[in-house]
């Protein structure tokens, strides 16, 4: 507070001297030396797991200002914390861009928080970047201009996988188990996508809620329904039950999907026990830090670099790291399209024109690119399968899933 | 009618977790005469506590000891430093210091430990999976653990004098100090205690649901629905109470309202179990005089 | 357990202390009342007095808690069930059928004042301990039911629903901001229901249900109805945190599920706690209490700002045991004994 008072004094002080050179301040959030970013993120409560990602994107701006910042400027990046609560996210969001006057929002977590923000930020113009949430609704370019998501969403992938399913085996008997919020019911859209009229007839619905101890007469009420193809919609912890689950009740259904949020190898497919998970597809646009194949990998050793010098203490196994290294270096690459003109209409021109661009923890082939007509940043996935030690990718790089 | 079997095995093993649980809150309210909202985070801190140690190679049964040796001395702490001084306010107030306690202990476990899923070793192995894999070694084994300590609880409260001075202390405590117990101390060990079985509660919870920070948020609450159905009390109430929590919301979920409902429905048979039964199954009715 | 012994008898002392205002005074007590209201509207920027907004809104919620727990001694965890059911009558009724904001609250206040009301029969059966829990469940299962497919066409299911701030009407002199307008909102409606609840707490009603509360057996051998004064004060209860909901929704301009956890609950009874068990201007207190204290523990920790803000609550009762209209209660009784 006391740097931006003394940056303002200057500044006066060289108006008065020079009142013809100092431009007025051309942009909300930015100073002379500074830009200013806003974002929210469960801090506490019992979403906090994300906070991590918070962690990483505040580090990989440290880096940014350390390397000499970017369009002569350096990055002031503001987090708040809004429990997951969305009434808090409305308040904290208009904290940012009221009180602090952040030039733009960025990475702000969750569907329901950024639901309530959604009309706001496009109210008052304000950009509204990369949200850490998988779901389809951010992508309005003629409604919400100034929103944008940047993971593909989830119900992609769950028209992903209801296609595979319905080339391997026509007649399958399809199984969704999700959890019941916004995050799983948007596999049962995507599964409804595909199917259309079918869908009643081919899929039995289960769903389970976060506060759940187990997971175990879901997955028995399943089998008992004759389930031979099964896409789970549940976050890591269930997702490695469910995966002992199923193999220690001897059911072996032909095809099992696992959401792309669980598929660590080090936090879903170890504690299940690896040789139970084998033959377990999903569909992921990131590289897996626990996976052996990426051990040498020039990508991922720069993000271990990042995190050995900028979180050392920070747990590498946690795939938040990795999710935050690639949201934060697509932002950086906006700032960086924007020379030094950081204006919010520059800025959502910038990140509306993102020419293809590789990022180090993304899968080969995977890139960001956005048009003014196109809000997903990532729209590529791969199929890949677990053969008991790692994620082997099969088919090509999918694009979509042009229902 | 094989599912029909399948679903009350599952939902005895998950009853399994409920009853200990609840049979931690029961061990407070015997020995303090209160219902601790935070004796799930508690549990989940000395279970990670247990998995700090197993991971740096301390031996299983022995961080075991140590976690619950551990877990004990902090419960009395948190009696000593937090309770006793709002020890004559209103009984609301207390609850407010409860809420604190959750809010401070919930946000500190993933703060030091992380958030990452972990796996916590269990000390029940078997060759292949029991009953056709419904059921694992370390559930039976952690029913029977969870069965031990209940009867350890009940032999403590009923023949000790130890037992029943904490019982006095929590009941009446100015009739118990005029006796010559110290009822504070008395107090101070009920946390203790409490705090000890919910670790051992953590740690045989933890092997079967994976261990992160928010692993008690959802077993508390059907703990409590267990604890009140079979009467706060009562510890055999809580284990029973336990039991037909699990096995209720899996018959619920799987064959009367779908899994969208099943915990409304349970918790509405909660609520229709105490409207006819106030102090829960096996609850003690209590007459107040006049 | 016992909860009921250990509450504060405040209304005696206040009620006692009470007539000794002369007509002016009280008139002058008024007049800087409203003062005090109106000012911050004029006065602060529009995102403080966005906050302000939610926190008078958290007050009166907070006011209706302490209806049934601190004046009729009937513990509930559960209040945050009666501000979803509020906030989501009036999100539906504006969304689905286009009512204005102002029709709705009748109806949503019925909605919640009947359901507090069915609520209070099992409550009766129910003691200490055991009410306090059952309605706790109640909390955990409403945004269940809020997701349930067969309300999905009504309530949004896990999508939720938008609302629009009413507008300030076109009658009223100058230029007022929506934050403004509802600001002003929010202030009457909540200076409407902090009055009934004053006349209710201070009269005969007040009087049996501190007596209920406090003695229940004499209570009843005095002739009084005890069921039906706790089935009512429910109702009160629920209708008084039913329109806080109501309230909320149009503030915020949007219902959904996440909006209403069972932290909701918690945060309202710490609201009531720190502000001061039956007390109505402590519920004021409370509610500015949940909504700048996170803020607060924000500012002092961004790596763990539960654990800062778990440790101010405890700190605040260890120095407040009896919260803050405990706190001005002494300092009453020190001026009335000096003067």
């Amino acid at each position: 507070m006391t740097l931006h008072r003394r940056a303002l004094l200057t500044g006066g002080v060289a108006a008065l001297a020079l009142p013809n050179l100092a431009p007025a301040q051309e942009a909300p959030g930015v100073t002379a030396n500074e830009i200013r970013i806003g974002s929210t993120n469960a801090l506490s409560g019992p979403a906090s797991s994300y906070s991590v990602i918070s962690r990483c994107l505040t580090a990989m701006f440290k880096r940014l200002n350390d390397q000499g910042g970017v369009g002569g400027k350096q990055v002031n990046f503001i987090v708040y914390d809004d429990a997951y609560t969305p009434p808090r996210t409305l308040e904290q969001t208009r904290r940012l861009v009221e009180q602090d006057k952040v030039a733009f929002l960025f990475n702000q977590l969750g569907t329901p928080t950024n639901s309530a923000i959604h009309r706001y930020v496009n109210q008052r113009k304000v950009p509204h970047l990369f949200l850490a949430t998988g779901a389809d609704k951010w992508a309005q370019p003629q409604e919400y201009p100034w929103t944008m998501g940047w993971q593909p969403s989830y119900r992609t992938e769950a028209q992903i996988y209801t296609k595979h399913i319905l080339e391997q085996r026509p007649q399958a008997k399809i199984g969704v188990l999700y959890q019941n919020d916004d995050f799983g019911k948007d596999y049962v859209n995507g599964v409804r996508d595909v199917l259309g009229a079918r869908f009643d007839s081919m899929v039995k619905l289960v769903s389970h809620e976060a506060t759940d101890a187990t997971i175990d007469s879901q997955i028995v009420t399943l089998q008992g329904s004759g389930v031979d193809a099964l896409i789970c919609g549940i976050i890591p912890r269930f997702a490695a039950q469910a995966i002992r689950k199923v193999f220690d009740i001897g059911w072996k259904p032909a095809l099992m999907f696992m959401t792309n949020v669980s598929v660590s190898g080090s936090i879903v497919m170890q504690p299940a026990g690896a040789e139970k998970g084998v033959g377990l597809i999903t569909s992921d646009y990131r590289k897996d830090q626990s996976d052996p194949s990426w051990a040498d990998d020039p990508g991922m050793n720069e993000w271990r670099d990042f995190m050995r010098r900028y979180i050392p203490d920070g747990e590498l196994g946690d795939n938040n790291y990795t999710y935050g290294y690639g949201a934060a270096s697509t932002m950086i690459q906006v700032l960086r399209q924007c020379g030094t003109n950081f204006s919010r209409d520059n800025v959502m021109k910038q990140a509306t024109s993102i020419a293809p661009l590789e990022i180090g923890t993304l899968l080969p082939g995977v890139k960001v690119s956005t048009t003014p007509t196109n809000y997903h940043p990532i729209r590529h996935m791969q199929l890949q399968r677990w053969d008991g030690r790692s994620w082997v990718r099969f088919g090509n790089v999918i694009e979509g899933a042009n229902v | 009618m094989d599912g029909f079997a399948h679903q009350i095995i599952a939902g005895i093993a998950t009853g399994g977790i409920y009853a200990s649980v609840a049979l931690a809150l029961v061990m407070i309210y015997q020995a303090t005469h209160h219902v601790n909202f935070a004796q799930g985070e508690m549990a989940t801190l000395s279970t990670f506590i247990a998995w700090a140690m197993v991971e740096a190679g301390i031996p299983y049964w022995l961080a075991f000891v140590a976690t619950v040796l551990v877990s004990f001395i902090i419960g009395v702490l948190v009696e000593r430093l937090l309770m006793r001084p709002v020890q004559n306010a209103p009984v609301l107030t207390h609850v407010g210091v409860f809420i604190g306690l959750l809010l401070i202990v919930g946000n500190m476990t993933g703060w030091i430990f992380g958030y990452t899923t972990k796996v916590f070793p269990s000390p029940f192995t078997s060759s292949g999976p029991l009953m056709g894999g419904l059921i694992s070694a370390h559930e039976l084994g952690s029913t029977a653990v969870t069965l031990v300590v209940l009867t350890l609880v009940f032999l403590f409260f009923r023949y000790t004098s130890l037992g029943l001075a904490m019982r006095a202390a929590a009941y009446n405590p100015r009739s118990a100090r005029l006796v010559g117990i110290r009822v504070g101390w008395m107090l101070a060990l009920g946390w203790g205690l409490a705090a000890a079985i919910g670790a051992v509660a953590g740690m045989m919870v933890a092997p079967v649901v994976f261990l992160d920070p928010t692993m008690m948020t959802g077993i508390l609450l059907y703990a409590f629905a267990g604890a009140l159905i079979g009467g706060i009390d009562n510890p055999l109430g809580a284990v029973i109470g336990g039991f037909a929590v699990g096995v209720l919301e899996n018959l619920a979920g799987a064959y009367v309202v779908g899994t969208e409902l099943k915990l409304t429905v349970a918790l509405a048979i909660i609520i229709g179990v105490l409207v006819v039964r106030p102090s829960g199954l096996l609850g003690r009715v209590v007459a107040s005089r006049v | 357990m016992s909860a009921s012994e250990n509450i504060p008898l405040p209304a005696g002392l206040t009620a006692a202390a009470r007539p000794s205002l002369a007509g002016w005074q009280r008139g002058l007590l008024v007049v800087a009342g409203a003062v005090v209201a109106i000012a911050p509207a004029f006065l602060l920027e529009s995102f403080q007095l966005f906050q302000l907004t939610t926190a008078v809104i958290m007050g009166l919620a907070v006011l209706g808690l302490n209806m049934v727990t601190g004046y009729n001694g009937q513990i509930s965890l559960g209040h945050g069930a009666f501000y979803a059911l509020g906030a989501y009558s009036t999100a539906i009724l504006m969304s689905h059928l286009d009512w204005s904001f102002w029709a709705t609250l009748p109806v949503s206040a019925a909605v919640c004042g009947l359901v507090g009301y069915g609520i209070g029969f099992p409550a009766l059966r129910l003691g200490g301990l055991y009410l306090a829990l059952t309605t706790f469940s109640l909390a955990v299962a409403v945004p269940q039911i809020l997701k349930y497919k067969a309300f999905e066409d009504w309530t949004g299911g896990v999508q939720g629903l938008f609302l629009v701030k009413p507008d300030a009407p076109a009658w009223l002199p100058g230029e007022l901001t929506s934050d403004q307008w509802m600001y002003f909102v929010a202030v009457i409606v909540a200076a409407a229901c902090f009055l009934l609840c004053w006349n209710l707490i201070r009269g005969r009603i007040g009087r049996a249900l501190m007596a209920t509360r406090d003695h229940p057996v004499a209570a009843e051998a005095m002739g009084m109805d005890i069921a039906t004064l706790k089935t009512r004060a429910f109702a009160v209860s629920a209708m008084v945190t039913g329109i806080a909901g109501s309230l909320s929704a149009v503030a915020i301009e949007f219902v959904a599920p996440d909006s209403f956890s069972l932290m909701v609950s918690i945060t309202l009874f710490v609201g009531m706690v720190v502000g001061g068990v039956a007390s109505i201007l402590g519920s004021l207190f409370g509610g500015l209490f949940v909504i700048f204290v996170p803020n607060i523990a924000e500012a002092i920790s961004k790596a763990a700002p539960g654990v800062i803000y778990g440790i101010i609550l405890i700190a605040f009762l260890f120095i407040l045991p009896d919260g803050f209209a405990g706190l001005l209660r002494r300092i009453a009784g020190r001026l009335r004994r000096r003067g």
